[in-house]
């Protein structure tokens, strides 16, 4: 039998995987989105298994919207990779340096 | 099953701007580029309208409707009547820049009335879901924004730093959500503080879920240390989409801050101890009053000035906040509107300096501006006083109720270094007066601004001394929305 406790902690490994990733990776923006997409998706392992844990269809519910609103998330983001690219030629995460101070 | 159209009464507002969006989005594909005109009408019509639907469907209790998820009270009529002014002043202000720069399109009206649609939901909600939902809409939108001269290298940076750091908030933001949804079983904010009042909970979860929740908050304010993308954004984005989101948004962010701790966390406040979200509050007001008001020191350009100075303008209105009184709401409140109209008056003077081919971004362009409009530097002087604090404008008793709501819950020193900061953030204010009245100008063409824009950036200047002078109107207002 697989404990809550389980998949929390898978939740728990994934969320800190991405945000490694957000943090370390200085190469390839299309990584870091892969990242954010991975966050989001252990918020949703976190919020079945509370679900299925607790007898409530609220946490699945919730898992739904945040399907959707990462999609079009998505949308939007490589939509601005898109223009990034046109505009410098790169997608590197080292070469977004032109904004200091 | 029955359907009870009366409910969607206090929705009202709500589906007249999502309709109104709609419009917009739709006759714009039939106007020629000079007809643009009529977009921008139908638009700044249409949050006239909005605003005083909102006032029309006001009620003297509070309406809790669609089973709980929204909700229609004193403190989000005032909030929406203020996001519609606010974003049509913002509007107002960006016709003759975008015009200029050839960004004069339908899309940037059709994105800005689905950002405030955004907003007025998060001003409503009243569970998480419906929270999360508004944000969402109002953060896609300012993404496109912030991307929208698609020729500019610094806009399309910014965007993308705006995204993946907003992306990450949102990530931090729904963790956390999830924590409490897995602790106390609900997401809806009025039971949630219910069930938050039982002992017998599963506290290590829930203080998790907490550390998430604000950190989630804290990058969407732009609270140090989660401020990185303020300054950059602020940037790079073209000024007239900065302005808006220099405004507007602080007013929705607030609204995210007040529904989510004290609607739905606000047993978890934890007076006098570093565990609950006060402490929290507490270290995050600190940081943004020290390091937003000593970085802007250093800078040259004036909308990264400004963004550090909405940082420190955060950390105030975090500590009326992290008061958790009705006294320390309503002083937070009072700050967050005020601040929308300073910010309103600061970025409007920097796209009335502007002009075709010139952005007016560096500190240098203000000198000496009282020689070529001694009426518009007079009212720049009016606004930097106001950030300052300086009596008899408004941002003085802003500051004043803030810190006096932070005195009364025993938190002296922490009013202290807010006074602290507040003087040393004095003197990059003070030195664009001093660049403005005091210094030789650069270049002496007169400024170009359009009438409407001359008035309302008038009026919007003399506002903030007419508030100063009398206060009382605003804060009876702002004292109603949390009474009861």
């Amino acid at each position: 039998m697989i404990a809550l406790s389980d998949y929390l902690i898978l939740g728990a490994i994934l969320f800190s995987l991405s945000i490694a990733g957000i943090f370390i990776n200085r190469k390839n923006l299309i990584v870091l989105m892969m990242c954010v997409e991975l966050m989001l998706l252990a918020v949703n392992m976190n919020f079945i298994a509370f679900s299925h844990f607790l007898g409530d269809t609220t946490g699945q519910v919730f898992v739904f919207f945040i399907m959707t609103v990462a999609a079009a998330e998505a949308a939007i983001g490589l939509a601005i990779l898109v223009v990034l690219f046109r505009s410098r030629r790169s997608i590197n995460v080292e070469d977004l340096d032109s904004l200091k101070g | 099953m029955h359907f009870d159209s009366s409910i969607l009464i206090p929705v009202l507002p709500e589906i007249f701007v999502l309709t109104l969006a709609c419009i917009v989005l739709v006759v714009d594909l039939f106007l020629k580029d000079e007809q643009r005109i009529i977009t921008y009408g139908i638009t700044q019509i249409g949050l006239i309208f909005a605003a005083v639907i909102t006032l029309a469907v006001v009620q003297p209790d509070a309406q809790i409707v669609f089973d709980g998820s929204y909700v229609r009270d004193a403190m989000s009529d005032v909030l929406k009547v203020a996001i519609y002014l606010v974003s049509f002043v913002a509007f107002l202000y960006a016709k003759d820049y975008l015009k200029d720069r050839g960004l004069f399109k339908g899309e940037f009206y059709t994105l800005g009335l689905f950002a405030v649609l955004g907003m007025s939901i998060m001003v409503s909600a009243n569970s998480f879901l419906v929270i999360y939902l508004g944000l969402e809409l109002l953060a896609l939108s300012l993404y496109a924004l912030v991307a929208f001269n698609r020729d500019s290298k610094q806009g399309a940076e910014a965007a993308m730093k705006y995204f993946i750091l907003g992306a990450l908030a949102s990530g931090m933001l729904l963790y956390g959500i999830s924590m409490i949804y897995g602790a106390t079983g609900t997401i809806r904010f009025d039971e949630l503080s219910t069930a938050l009042a039982s002992p017998d909970l599963n506290n290590m979860v829930l203080v998790f879920g907490l550390v998430f929740v604000v950190v989630g908050l804290a990058f969407k304010f732009g609270a140090v240390p989660f401020h990185m993308w303020v300054p950059d954004v602020y940037h790079g984005a073209p000024t007239a989409v900065t302005l808006f989101i220099g405004s507007a948004t602080k007013i929705a962010a607030f609204a995210l801050a007040v529904r989510i701790l004290k609607d739905g966390l606000g047993e978890l406040l934890m007076p006098g101890g570093w565990e609950g979200w006060q402490g929290m509050l507490i270290l995050l007001a600190i940081l943004s009053m020290g390091v937003g008001n000593l970085i802007a020191i250093a800078q040259t350009n004036i909308k990264r000035m400004l963004a550090y100075s909405t940082i420190s303008h955060v950390g105030f209105i975090l500590l009326g906040i992290l008061a958790g009184t009705q006294e320390g709401y309503t002083a937070a409140m009072f700050y967050t509107l005020v601040y929308a109209i300073m910010s309103l008056g600061g970025f409007g003077m920097v796209i009335a300096m502007s002009r075709k081919g010139f952005e007016a971004e560096s500190l240098d362009d203000y000198k000496g501006l009282s020689h070529r409009s001694p009426w518009f530097a007079a009212m720049m002087l009016l606004l930097m006083f106001s950030m300052a604090g300086v009596p008899p404008t408004v941002g003085f008793f802003a500051k004043l109720f803030v810190l006096d709501a932070v005195v009364s819950v025993d938190l002296t020193w922490v009013a202290l270094v807010g006074v602290f900061f507040s003087i040393i953030g004095a003197f990059y204010y003070i030195r664009i007066i001093k660049l403005m009245y005091f210094d030789k100008p650069l270049d002496d063409s007169p400024l170009t601004a359009g009438m409407d824009t001359r008035i309302v950036l008038s009026l919007n200047g003399l506002s903030v001394l007419a508030l100063g002078m009398f206060p009382a109107g605003l804060l009876s207002i702002c004292t109603a929305a949390f009474a009861g």
